[in-house]
């Protein structure tokens, strides 16, 4: 379970998140959608722990435990993972050097064993044949010359092997057309678990069509203004944000 | 008239009274003008930073004192070194091994060198007056500058490697300098390799030294490429962490000719690396890459000079420095176009990362062209590891010193990857990989 007590958090003296607070249950998909600029994907980097951003107020419990406290690393470790709204080339990164180094960094950090190369191919392979992901993408530098959808797959494909607790989606739907959305979405829902919560960011309904969630919860001027269940994403796309922006501000 | 007597360093007027004293012990011959060597570099003396070449690295402060030419090892001493020996140990290859700048022949494959190829000691060379020596210095350019011409000058051994023609060699030969002792010496070594038409041959090279020792190794390495032959060089730089360590590699390509050369540095307190190239045939090709990494208050210098001379000449050079500590890179590069070398296409680029508040890089890129087509450029680049790429890295679970580990790895791998001979591309990056791990 992650609980976000009323969080504050501002960059360069600009406040971006005002006392924000949000609970997402075990086994629970949450959505958060809200117009561009209402502190969403500054949410998400302060939970996987981004530098550039000054807390002010607050915490975020995960299965009651502060992880501001932590390093992104040891956030890493305890279960947090961040898909990417952009992720990052890493030219000379080979994929499968990088997929070892974290899957192994993590059970490391959690006191498990090593995984042996054969099971880690066999773990990497069973995945990506799940994502459409083909072999040769895993042959190359990560995510560099990738298109948009394979680098998305990607950061799903990374988060099948991590297995982790608690699942950020920045953005996941941008860039995509409709078949890797279809694929992208389907990774997710495979996911889908009872220890396993998500939080899903997105700007569009669209997204919240593959991945049904089970709350929605509007955000505006760095904080929820607005919770529901999955029919407030189906509002919003007909009402739009107008209502929301002038209510907060 | 008054005479005018140049102002000399000590370590210039000791240079000058160990010539006169050690002279005559080293073989001499027609094509080795030591005295004409060593007359050049008394006329400029060891560079200081007025001159524009040694700008970013003085060698006249670098050389405090002359140090004394070294002895040849006995026996034990060589086979105890020899022993723990680390450079591109674990690799087949046929071995010459000079310890303190001597060949030790009993620690050498003298015995097994492969089909096609001859060894002969420079020593043995020398005083027959053997008829590649007139291939010593294959670029002009090198003639001119006061490190090559101290190695002619006090030149002490090394060996003469010839290639036949069409033999493609797969075994490796590998020129392994190991210093010992405990007092500050000096070595000069000179090997040069001829490849005859269409011949292949790897070469690696390997410098190794106790630390802690301000010994002064100079070695240098000229190799002719005959028509359509390749010539692939490996060098590994682990002298001591106090070494003072200079060297050059000449070499002059003919048509259709190819150099693959890779240059490590990981060790000494000081090291200039000049490689100088000459375009003689057309259609020749050249990959020069460098991958350095510093730390403490060393400086690495990689000084490179392409000459075209020819039409179609292809150079590609990839030269990437990470700077540690308070320590300092430096890469000066020129390409020549001559007026006749249309067609070339020459790219040279120089990237560093600096991982620390008091590291510095000097780029000096510079190309000189005359031929008007051509596709020459250059690059030079120098930042701090991306706090994004480590945010990635560090929110999949890697430690920040893992991540950056990987990321310095990645940075540097790309010079390395160049390597054709894959045993020696993974022992760099091993080297590259102990580096990272003894910084923690």
């Amino acid at each position: 379970m992650i609980e976000i007590k009323n969080l504050v958090v501002q960059i360069e003296d600009n406040r971006i998140l005002n006392g924000l607070s949000l609970t997402v249950n075990d086994g629970e998909v949450a959505a958060i959608m809200g117009p561009n600029g209402s502190g969403k994907s500054t949410l998400s980097y302060v939970i996987a722990g981004k530098e550039d951003y000054e807390v002010l107020d607050g915490e975020i419990l995960l299965d009651g435990e502060n992880i501001l406290e932590m390093s992104p690393d040891e956030r890493a470790a305890a279960g947090v993972f961040l898909a990417f709204q952009y992720p990052l080339e890493i030219p000379g990164v080979g994929t499968m050097t990088f997929l070892k180094a974290t899957l192994n960094a993590q059970r490391k950090a959690r006191g498990e064993g090593e995984l042996s190369t054969p099971d880690f191919i066999r773990k990497v392979n069973a995945a990506a044949d799940k994502l459409e992901i083909n072999k040769d993408m895993l042959k190359r530098a990560l995510n560099v010359g990738f298109s948009g959808g394979e680098k998305k797959r990607m950061e799903i494909l990374q988060m099948a092997l991590l297995e982790p607790k608690f699942c950020v989606l920045d953005e996941t739907d941008s860039g995509l057309d409709i078949d890797a959305l279809r694929i992208v979405s389907e990774g997710v829902n495979a996911l889908r678990a009872q220890g396993r919560s998500f939080l899903v960011i997105t700007h569009y309904q669209r997204l919240l069509n593959h991945i049904v969630p089970d709350t929605v919860h509007v955000m505006s001027q760095g904080r929820i203004v607005k919770s529901g269940g999955k029919e407030l994403a189906l509002e919003l796309e007909a009402s739009g944000y107008a209502e929301y922006r002038t209510e907060a501000a | 008239m008054a005479e005018i007597t140049p102002l000399r360093s000590p370590a210039e007027t000791g240079l000058a009274k160990l010539f006169e004293a050690t002279k005559m012990r080293y073989p001499t011959g027609v094509s080795i003008a030591r005295e004409e060597a060593f007359r050049y570099f008394e006329a400029v003396g060891l560079p200081t930073r007025r001159v524009e070449a040694f700008k970013y690295t003085d060698l006249s402060s670098a050389f405090r004192d002359a140090a004394h030419p070294a002895e040849v090892p006995s026996a034990e001493l060589a086979a105890a070194v020899v022993a723990g020996a680390q450079g591109f140990a674990g690799i087949e290859a046929v071995r010459l091994t000079f310890v303190n700048g001597h060949l030790i022949a009993d620690q050498s494959d003298l015995g097994r060198i492969p089909a096609g190829v001859t060894v002969t000691p420079l020593t043995q060379a020398l005083s027959e007056g053997h008829a590649l020596l007139d291939q010593l210095t294959p670029v002009r350019q090198a003639s001119e500058n006061p490190i090559y011409q101290l190695n002619t000058a006090f030149l002490a051994d090394g060996a003469l490697i010839a290639v036949k023609a069409g033999a493609k060699v797969e075994t490796p030969l590998h020129l392994r300098f190991i210093a010992t002792v405990s007092e500050a010496f000096s070595t000069a070594t000179r090997a040069l390799v001829v490849l005859g038409e269409g011949a292949e041959v790897t070469v690696l090279e390997s410098h190794e030294g106790p630390d802690g020792v301000a010994y002064q190794p100079n070695d240098a390495l000229d190799v002719t490429v005959a028509d359509n032959a390749a010539f692939r060089h490996v060098r590994l730089n682990a002298e001591g962490r106090e070494a003072v360590a200079l060297s050059t590699l000449s070499a002059k390509l003919g048509a259709q000719a190819s150099i693959e050369t890779v240059n490590l540095v990981v060790g000494a307190v000081l090291s200039r690396h000049q490689v100088y190239l000459n375009f003689a045939g057309a259609d020749a090709k050249a990959i020069v890459n460098g991958a350095s990494m510093l730390n403490g208050s060393q400086l690495a210098d990689t000084t490179f000079l392409a000459d075209h001379a020819a039409t179609g000449g292809v150079s590609r050079e990839l030269f990437k420095t990470v700077v540690d500590g308070a320590a300092t890179g430096v890469f000066q590069g020129k390409i020549i176009v001559q007026q006749a070398a249309q067609q070339t296409d020459g790219k040279m680029m120089s990237a560093c990362l600096i991982l620390s508040d008091d590291g510095q890089m000097m780029n000096k890129p510079e190309l000189e062209i005359f031929a008007d087509d051509v596709a020459c450029g250059h690059g030079a680049t120098c930042g701090a590891l991306d706090d994004d790429l480590l945010f990635y890295l560090m929110a999949r679970g890697l430690p920040k010193a893992q991540a950056e580990s990987l990321l310095v790895q990645a940075f540097l791998g790309e010079a390395v990857e160049a390597v054709s001979h894959e045993a020696a591309r993974e022992a760099l990056v091993a080297e590259i990989e102990r580096w990272l791990a003894a910084r923690g």
